[in-house]
């Protein structure tokens, strides 16, 4: 059930582009065309897959306070947190590489379809992304790090196929000049990512309704604030 | 400027209309979008990578000669992430509660493809003080374009700037208030950064017949 509610929860809800925007400009620059747009979706999926557990593991047993407790007490009172940037970037840099040359040497024809793209992907911010939000969401165990690997990949790769899919049919549309390419391509990534809002609502079982927007947060303290006030000065008129 | 030949000036002012980072290169636009809710944070965002890409491209600019082609992309990510860890820490330790609201996008300033760009696009084969003057132009033509997000959507959005109350206060019905005006609470939420960035493109190629795409 927790896999499953943070499968559907990474997928459309925290969906990497649209809530988050991660990933954005290998999303703008590589989504002229489908076919394209599929094999690095497919190369994120394979990429965050790999990278989400492994910096989880780094994080687990290295890097947060008290981390390092395995190693014997007197090490039990180290934080780390602070180098967790530097070891993360490394893993995905040195991962992308391996992963490539695994990948050449076993399976050229995939190697063929993702391999252009492998080195792109080791500065894309979808990647590291994933392990910070990793991090910071304080996700328990090695298998959800890695269902949040895969579930992530997944959001991206819809949302880049989907845009994708949506710039092919748009060159047939008359869009006013100086909106052409760039420019109808942010505004139709910001509808699209009106409409995965929607999603919200999704997994909310009630109590869980995490990261609201700014106004939901300020709107009942102004009300309270507006409530008080009022109830003040009628106190104050009743007293004079 | 006496102190900047004219090919220096070009450097530093390019970048901010004409070869503008995100509209025209489209780089580092995942950060751009999702902290510009509030005109503060952006410009702490824009100082941040002002500060990561001015010195980044001088070091990466002075160790040109010696990195080897093949492993460029890790050299440049460490020293990235070395830079950032660096804001972040002064963040942590100056400005707590703004860190907290950048979270993860602080880090992110690692893969902040305007940064990578930048080097592989300029400081690899420039000098210290050139690649010095082409990192703050592009940082600042990135920074114009998150202030100008921040701007608007902190004014429509919650009629403050800065945090100052300029539209008058929603609560006691001041300034604008006062004949009905309403905050668009559709301004903070994520999607309008995307729409908002789309308009400004909009803007400066209506302005720029040149810089119009051919789908």
């Amino acid at each position: 059930m927790e896999h499953l509610e943070l499968f559907f929860k990474s997928i459309f809800i925290d969906n990497m582009v649209f809530a988050t925007f991660l990933g954005m400009c290998s999303y703008l620059a590589v989504s002229k065309k489908v076919s394209t747009a599929v094999g690095l979706g497919a190369a994120v999926i394979f990429v965050l897959a790999v990278t989400v557990p492994l910096n989880w593991l780094l994080d687990q047993y290295i890097l947060r306070d008290g981390a390092l407790a395995w190693l014997g007490p007197e090490y039990a009172d180290y934080d780390l947190s602070f180098l967790s940037f530097i070891l993360f970037i490394a893993t995905i840099a040195t991962m992308v590489q391996l992963v490539e040359i695994v990948v050449e040497k076993f399976s050229p024809s995939l190697y063929n379809s993702l391999g252009i793209f492998l080195p792109l992907i080791a500065v894309n911010c979808a990647i590291l992304g994933g392990s910070l939000f990793m991090q910071s969401r304080d996700i328990q165990s090695l298998g959800l790090a890695f269902n949040y690997g895969v579930s992530s990949g997944i959001g991206w790769f819809l949302a880049i196929l989907a845009i994708a899919a949506i710039r092919e049919k748009i060159r047939y549309s008359n869009v006013p000049a100086p909106l052409r390419g760039l420019g109808i391509t942010f505004i139709i990534t910001g509808l699209m990512a009106i409409g995965f809002m929607s999603f919200g609502g999704m997994l909310t079982g009630g109590d869980e309704e995490e990261e609201t927007t700014p106004v939901a947060e300020v709107a009942p303290v102004e009300m309270i604030k507006e409530v008080s006030d009022e109830l003040v000065s009628t106190t104050n008129e009743k007293e004079e | 400027m006496g102190l900047l030949s004219k090919k220096d000036q070009k450097l530093i002012l390019d970048p901010l209309a004409d070869d503008n980072p995100i509209t025209i290169q489209v780089l580092g636009i995942c950060s751009a979008l999702a902290i510009t809710a509030q005109l503060k944070a952006s410009i702490v965002m824009s100082i941040s990578v002002l500060f990561v890409l001015g010195v980044g491209n001088v070091v990466i600019s002075l160790m040109r000669n010696i990195i080897p082609s093949k492993i460029r992309i890790i050299v440049q990510l460490i020293v990235v992430a070395t830079l950032v860890i660096i804001v972040d820490q002064v963040l942590k330790a100056y400005a707590y509660e703004l860190s907290k609201e950048l979270s993860v996008f602080v880090g992110l300033i690692i893969t902040n493809c305007i940064i990578m760009g930048r080097f592989e696009a300029f400081a690899l084969g420039n000098g210290p003080w050139r690649s010095f003057l082409d990192g703050i132009g592009n940082a600042l033509g990135y920074g114009v374009i998150l202030i100008i997000v921040g701007f608007f959507r902190e004014l429509l959005g919650s009629g403050t700037l800065l945090g100052f109350k300029v539209l008058g206060d929603p609560i006691e019905k001041t300034g604008l208030y006062a004949i009905g005006y309403e905050n668009n609470g559709f301004m903070l939420l994520s999607p309008m950064a995307l729409i908002v960035v789309g308009l400004i493109i909009w803007v400066q190629r209506s302005r720029n017949k040149a810089l119009i795409e051919e789908h």
